[in-house]
């Protein structure tokens, strides 16, 4: 006999479904990461590709890079962190909403790379916590699409209904 | 063109020009004070029409004169270049008049040569850091200053505040970081020269 059911059956009365509240909550973050591209240098065009039709960053449900830090979850910081832009970074970290994540892309943003110099921040995690780093200089789209999905891991992994009471956004460097 | 005969007769049309040796194009030294004459009249009579590049150089801490000014200018006309070379006269406060006001693409050069070396361009519109920002205490091409930096505290304070970060000398463990500029690239990308040292493990002498 073929099954006319499209739809999950669960064998509970009514249209119920036992989960916990940490499962579905994080179900629903990690599959819809509204990325900011943060483009300070040359890792920026690496993100645009990322984003476009021979990587297509879509596939895992993070295509809907927004300009507005309000309007984000995630910062990709893509790009040499220079001290004069570290403060407009803090500023556009703080200005998006709980619960936000931050990926450093590249040499530049996770350490400061080739630049040991007068100008250049050592790290963007001096400034922001940093949840996922890349390597490369500059890495190629699979592995930011890789860091992508670490991260959603990452945020598969959270006490969210927790977190919920405690104040984020603290720096933990 | 810019043959010999040129370059004689504009170093006799302006008589308080002096040569100065160069390995291409003809380098004239000019008197601070007589630069804005000197950039107009290449201007409007010599035909040089163009504003290449506009720098400023320390030329060492014991040196005399210590910071100068170097101006290239382009002939459209002519199909050649012009350096001229200005010195500034007071080592402890360099000033040179600007000429923002005869070629307006100075106006960014001297701000950046001013963001840099600490050369004061008079007569400039906007004379204010371009690269650093604003309360940077430092020149940071002057020889003296180290390329990792020196401590001071980030542009803004209440982020400083909450992350508890400054501006740090960087770490050179070896460095600085140089491509090597030949061989295959997984070769020369840039990396410490001297690799023997790093930040825990003194520069042996």
């Amino acid at each position: 006999m073929i099954s006319d059911e499209v739809a999950y059956n669960g064998k509970v009365e009514g249209d119920v479904i036992v989960t916990k509240a940490d499962a579905v909550i994080n179900w629903i973050r990690s599959h819809s990461v509204w990325p900011m591209p943060m483009g300070l240098a040359c890792c920026a065009i690496e993100l645009m590709a990322s984003a476009a039709s021979r990587y297509d960053i879509s596939r895992f449900g993070m295509e809907v890079m927004r300009f507005s830090p309000r309007q984000s979850d995630c910062m990709i910081v893509a790009g040499t962190v220079t001290y004069k832009m570290a403060e407009v970074v803090r500023r556009i970290y703080d200005q998006m909403g709980d619960p936000k994540w931050v990926v450093a892309m590249g040499a530049c943003a996770s350490t400061g790379g080739m630049y040991r110099s007068y100008a250049v921040m050592q790290g963007v995690d001096t400034i922001v916590p940093v949840d996922v780093y890349v390597s490369g200089c500059p890495p190629r789209p699979e592995a930011l699409l890789d860091a992508m999905i670490k991260l959603q891991d990452k945020i598969g992994r959270e006490s969210s209904l927790s977190n919920l009471r405690k104040p984020r956004g603290a720096c933990a460097g | 063109m810019i043959d010999e005969e040129f370059n004689v007769a504009l170093l006799e049309k302006h008589g308080f020009l002096s040569k100065r040796e160069s390995i291409d194009c003809l380098t004239v030294d000019c008197p601070p004070d007589r630069l804005k004459e000197l950039v107009l009249s290449l201007r409007d009579e010599d035909g040089f029409d163009m504003l290449v590049d506009l720098s400023g150089i320390d030329h060492g801490e014991d040196e005399e004169p210590r910071f100068s000014s170097v101006y290239h200018f382009y002939s459209l006309v002519r199909r050649g270049y012009l350096r001229v070379h200005v010195a500034c006269p007071d080592n402890e406060k360099p000033v040179i008049p600007s000429i923002s006001e005869t070629f307006p693409a100075a106006n960014w050069h001297e701000r950046e040569a001013y963001d840099m070396f600490g050369v004061e361009f008079s007569g400039h519109p906007d004379l204010r850091r371009i690269l650093m920002w604003d309360d940077y205490p430092y020149f940071p091409l002057r020889k003296e200053f180290p390329l990792a930096g020196i401590d001071t505290p980030l542009p803004a304070d209440d982020v400083a505040e909450v992350t508890k970060a400054s501006v740090e000398p960087a770490p050179m463990m070896g460095g600085p970081f140089v491509s090597a500029g030949e061989g295959p690239m997984s070769d020369s990308e840039p990396r410490a020269l001297d690799e023997s040292w790093t930040e825990e493990s003194e520069k042996p002498q």
